[in-house]
């Protein structure tokens, strides 16, 4: 069966294991570099990409995870998760993937009490609307040209896709639409 | 476009799951707290330790403080307010922060009722020593859930109590025939659909976090593993002899929390931690975790 690693060393990697688990896939809980080896792709969970960024340089995760997905394995970042694989960080020097040619702006929409959810439609996932979470959320202010644009909110871009890289500013793994994460696991499949 | 959902609210406690809270009192401590990789920080005036030592009415911070702190770092910030102080938690919502703890840490502001919390935006988080406090909060509006422990003791086996506690009933609830639910429900003064949730889900339908007396690596990890969604330090860090070091190790120890040998190698030479208390010790009016009802 299919196995779909989750970086688990701090944030929301449980909501995620369990939404895999939903569409029918292993979900593997991902602390150290050797246990990448096992899964056909990679999830990036939200959480504090400060404190999720120093773990993983600290663990020797950060250049495992640059050379596996330079190799084609397929990676979703959701949250913090897209802030680690953006290339540029606004006003921020804190650690990253750096793997996606996109701008990220932190906490873009405000705190927490800016925090929101609304409905927003992903051509690629169908005509019905998506539910969409947005908490202390980024977006992206600028994306490179190979950088496919999945949806937006307030003309901000907030999902978004480059070859074997796809990111959301929101959070799906804390809704029940599977949609999102079962367009991942074909990303990973094909990958 | 909704804000401040029930769901918006856990979401952000979802986030921090697996992460280590830090009481800080300057902005030069959030700053160490978040590179020390801190999830987020609580804005105090003092830590709990020197407010137990100092005594008389402890009450929310000076709002410079917070704001100080807010600056300093891009890591949420919580504050603390008094338990069913509602103007308090309204001051502290306007300041923009990003949690609120109501707290049993500070002086009680009512002696019977907490802050009904559904009716801010920002989210709480409220102490609980079992199931039926814990789902009282919920009912209310809680979006967050930690044990009380012993605060400012750097000694945890209140805290332990108190997770063991909450996790012993959900036990106890999962194997009730349903004709005995609404009589548990009775028993615990907790409101019926939030026990039926529970039994539903195998656990708190908010995040559980650990509090009060977690002052070494090894503690947080035993947290962890007896079943917490992640760890607030309080004391712990500052009113020991190496901060920086020490709140590094924490960190570790509540994601590698399963991994003894990690959690030995991070566990050297970290310097003096906190004084503890014996619990036997604080008199009986003195304890925190008896204010809140």
């Amino acid at each position: 069966m299919m196995k779909i690693g989750v970086l688990a060393l701090q944030g929301a990697f449980r909501e995620h294991c369990w939404m895999l688990e939903g569409c029918g896939v292993t979900a593997v809980e991902i602390r150290r570099s050797e246990e990448l080896d096992k899964v056909n792709g990679l999830i990036i969970p939200g959480g504090e990409s400060t404190a999720i960024g120093k773990l993983m340089v600290q663990w020797g995760l950060m250049d495992t995870i640059k050379s596996k997905v330079k190799q084609g394995m397929a990676v979703f970042g959701t949250c913090a998760g897209m802030i680690l694989l953006a290339e540029n960080i606004i006003e921020s020097d804190q650690p990253r993937l750096g793997l996606m040619d996109i701008v990220v702006v932190r906490n873009a929409f405000g705190r927490q009490r800016e925090s929101f959810e609304r409905d927003i439609t992903v051509s690629e996932l169908g005509a019905e609307s998506l539910k969409a979470i947005f908490i202390r959320a980024p977006y992206i202010e600028r994306a490179g040209r190979n950088v496919e644009i999945m949806a937006r909110v307030e003309e901000k871009i907030v999902f978004a896709r480059q070859n074997n890289i796809l990111v959301t500013a929101f959070h799906p793994e804390l809704t029940i639409d599977k949609r999102v994460h079962k367009y991942f696991i074909e990303m990973s499949r094909k990958a | 476009m909704q804000q401040g959902t029930f769901r918006v609210k856990t979401g952000l406690a979802e986030m921090l799951k697996g992460g280590v809270i830090m009481d800080v009192t300057t902005p030069e401590q959030a700053k160490i707290a978040e590179e020390a990789g801190a999830c987020a920080v609580m804005a105090l005036e003092r830590v709990p330790a020197d407010i137990r030592a100092a005594g008389g009415v402890a009450r929310m911070a000076d709002p410079t403080i917070v704001l100080k702190i807010m600056e300093a770092v891009t890591i949420p910030v919580m504050a603390k307010g008094r338990i069913g102080h509602f103007v308090e938690a309204q001051i502290i919502e306007s300041l923009g922060v990003d949690y609120i703890d109501e707290s049993e840490v500070l002086t009680p502001a009512d002696d019977k009722y907490h802050i009904d919390k559904h009716q801010f935006t920002v989210p709480f988080v409220c102490g609980a020593k079992n199931l039926g406090e814990a789902l009282r909060r919920i009912g209310e509006g809680a979006a967050m859930i930690r044990t009380k422990g012993e605060p400012g003791t750097g000694n945890v086996v209140e805290a332990v109590k108190h997770i063991r506690m909450v996790m012993s009933e959900i036990r106890q609830l999962q194997n009730l025939p349903n004709e005995e639910v609404s009589a548990f429900a009775k028993n615990i003064a907790a409101p019926l659909e939030l026990v039926m949730e529970v039994k539903k889900l195998g656990r708190l339908p908010v995040v559980n976090f650990a509090a009060g007396g977690i002052a070494t690596p090894a503690d947080a990890a035993l947290m962890m593993q007896l079943g917490c969604d992640g760890i607030f330090v309080g004391s712990g860090v500052f009113k020991s002899g190496d901060p920086v070091k020490r709140a590094k190790a924490i960190v570790t120890a509540t994601t590698y929390y399963n991994d003894p040998k990690i959690l030995a190698e991070i566990s050297c030479n970290l310097g003096e931690a906190m004084v503890g208390i014996e619990i036997s010790a604080i008199a009986d009016h003195e304890r925190m975790q008896d204010r809140g009802w």
